[in-house]
């Protein structure tokens, strides 16, 4: 039906049931989401969990809703490589909070800290 | 073998010096995104960028989070709402969630009735788009006066750990800020498309490059964008 019309430019032409088929999924992606929070599922089942959802959902998007599975490689790459550099960040920045915290714990007494947390909520700035 | 005869059928030019020589040389015809518009091409270089900001928002979230001694508040309490004397937890953002993903879902149609030149209907479907955006926008609006009146600021809150209205005000106010510009630009398009600007090519604003329908899915990028980025917040701010 719009094949005539596909060809004209690089357009984007799909037919909107695919479009029909993602929202869907992300609804029902976000549904299982919400869930995990509503069970109330704790430690590494959670954290698995909600990851690979998120990474489902944000896939479904910028492939499809973004159009990034047709799109050529090059953009491809030059897109989506250079985020991952974030991740050697986030390693980075684990072992720095956790030595922070390390720290605190060490050499500041963490009832003072509560109290302190405490004060500021209570006075209610 | 093709490469080279295309060398040989390729003009000698002469290299301008000085600045001109500049302007020259970064606006000469070299391309590495063969398929996609320059248009196209800048909105993704754009959206890493953002990424970029956003990355390290929630980077910095997780920094402090990790480094405080003191309790995370716990965001499906703190988030939670009463609804006829049943608390329901993160309640709200569900809402948000839904109504954000619905507005990627009407923005994908307007891209596509666009290049199908259906005027109407995409026109319809941007300004539905933007219903849904300033709705998200409205949401989080109450959210934040809820979350004041609570006490949250960002030195401290009631809940636990002082970082945590820092955190919360940084990362949705920035993304909020997005949303509501989204909302904008998709007003100013889908008047576009209703005038007919796409159609008979008239001078855009600033640039004065005749108009195609292909602005309403760069528009679509950005916003879907926007939408990708709250996955990303649920996941881990909300979630967490």
């Amino acid at each position: 039906m719009d094949q005539s019309e596909t060809h004209t430019e690089t357009h984007q032409q799909h037919p909107i049931k695919l479009y029909l088929v993602v929202w869907g999924w992300l609804f029902v992606l976000s549904i299982f989401s919400y869930m995990v929070d509503i069970i109330d599922f704790r430690g590494l089942l959670r954290w698995s969990l909600v990851v690979t959802l998120m990474m489902l959902k944000a896939g479904l998007i910028v492939a499809v809703f973004m159009h990034m599975a047709w799109e050529r490689l090059a953009l491809t790459y030059a897109m989506l490589v250079p985020p991952v550099l974030i991740l050697v960040f986030v390693v980075m920045m684990i072992f720095e909070g956790g030595y922070t915290e390390w720290m605190r714990l060490v050499f500041l007494d963490k009832a003072d800290a509560n109290a302190l947390a405490g004060d500021i909520g209570a006075a209610g700035y | 073998m093709s490469e080279a005869t295309a060398n040989e059928n390729k003009p000698v030019q002469t290299l301008e010096p000085g600045l001109k020589g500049v302007v020259a040389d970064w606006a000469s015809d070299q391309r590495s995104f063969k398929t996609a518009s320059w248009g196209k091409a800048m909105m993704w270089i754009f959206l890493v960028s953002d990424t970029f900001v956003f990355g390290i928002f929630l980077l910095s979230y997780m920094t402090t989070r990790i480094s405080t001694p003191v309790a995370w508040p716990d965001p499906s309490h703190v988030f939670g709402l009463h609804v006829f004397g049943v608390e329901v937890p993160l309640l709200l953002i569900a809402i948000m969630t839904f109504v954000l993903i619905t507005s990627s879902g009407t923005m994908a149609m307007a891209v596509n009735f666009g290049y199908r030149r259906d005027k109407a209907k995409t026109t319809l479907m941007l300004l539905v788009t933007a219903l849904f955006g300033a709705t998200f926008v409205g949401m989080q609006i109450f959210e934040w006066t809820k979350l004041i009146q609570e006490g949250v600021r960002p030195w401290g809150n009631p809940f636990g750990a002082e970082q945590f209205g820092a955190s919360f005000f940084m990362i949705t106010g920035f993304h909020g800020t997005h949303v509501t510009i989204g909302v904008i630009f998709l007003l100013i398009v889908a008047r576009k498309v209703w005038r007919g600007d796409f159609d008979n090519g008239r001078p855009g604003f600033f640039t004065a490059r005749k108009g195609r329908y292909e602005v309403v899915e760069i528009m679509g990028l950005y916003w879907h964008f926007v939408d990708l980025v709250w996955v990303f917040i649920f996941a881990f701010f909300y979630l967490w």
